[in-house]
């Protein structure tokens, strides 16, 4: 019964939430609703079993990467509103519209189910995250180690990218330091 | 009683407003945003399967995927960083310099 509320009350909220991000036209309302919309998001996971899975969703997303997207949201202009020539939205509805009708029918099918056997099946008694721990160090330990790799490949890129002439300010004006430095060349 | 088609419903919905979103989005920004949509959607109907099939492998794969998308959005927004300082604008027809 907790479920079922639980389920559409979560579903509801995740995609009014996630339309909001999507056709709104201030970036701050935009983000605020997406990290909501992934808060919610880890509440599917916690209903569905995957503790761990939630956790880390709660951390890693709504933790790292809605502080990351805010960071970067100091250096633009944030409060304006954004304007979008948009060419055809009819025909982006439309789009839209038939790839949900799609993707729905084909999750909606019958999944021949018999065929299907678990690969590395879940243990009763035990917690979900010593389950998720003994099969991530065991068969998954070197796509851990990969992704442990690309993470770090990742920070030295943001880094090495957005640290250039972080002295500078990039809101402000600096076509007037520009015009000095090019006077100067010229000179 | 909810069974595994109405997560895979709710996830379908969620990534086509995601698509919608990249679709109709003209600030690189707002693009991100949508991206981000998209990939919480596949998140859902990977823990739904791992739920319904009592396999830990949609777990395992719920969670790479959410190292890719930290690391998608750190170069993503250095990258973002570079071309505000250089164009002054985030918005897609203005970085289009590629005449093709």
């Amino acid at each position: 019964m907790y479920e079922i509320v639980a389920f559409y009350l979560f579903s509801a909220l995740t995609i009014g939430l996630f339309l909001i991000t999507v056709m709104s036209k201030n970036v701050l309302y935009a983000m605020t609703s997406l990290a909501s919309g992934m808060v919610l998001i880890s509440g599917f996971f916690f209903i569905l079993g995957a503790d761990f899975l939630g956790v880390v969703q709660l951390i890693v997303y709504v933790g790292a990467v809605m502080a990351l997207y805010s960071f970067a949201m100091m250096f633009f202009d944030a409060t304006r509103d954004i304007k979008e020539r948009n060419t055809n939205p009819a025909l982006v509805f439309l789009l839209g519209g038939l790839s949900a009708l799609v993707l729905v029918l084909m999750f909606a099918a019958p999944i021949h189910s018999e065929a299907i056997q678990a690969l590395y099946p879940m243990h009763e008694g035990v917690g979900n995250a010593q389950d998720v721990g003994i099969v991530l160090f065991t068969k998954y330990l070197i796509p851990f180690e990969v992704a442990a790799v690309m993470l770090l490949v990742a920070m030295i890129a943001g880094i090495i990218l957005a640290g250039k002439k972080m002295d500078q300010s990039l809101t402000e004006d600096t076509s007037a330091d520009d015009e000095i430095l090019t006077q100067k060349d010229a000179k | 009683m909810i069974g595994l088609s109405h997560y895979l419903i709710v996830s379908a919905l969620i990534f086509s407003i995601g698509l919608m979103g990249v679709l109709r989005r003209r600030n690189l920004l707002m693009l991100f945003f949508a991206t981000e949509v998209m990939l919480n959607a596949v998140n859902i109907a990977f823990a739904a399967f791992s739920h319904y099939y009592n396999d830990l492998t949609g777990q395992m794969f719920a969670f790479f995927l959410i190292a890719i998308a930290a690391s998608e959005v750190a170069v993503g927004l250095g990258i973002l960083i570079v071309l505000y300082k250089k164009y002054g604008s985030l918005d897609l027809d203005d970085l289009a310099s590629m005449k093709g």
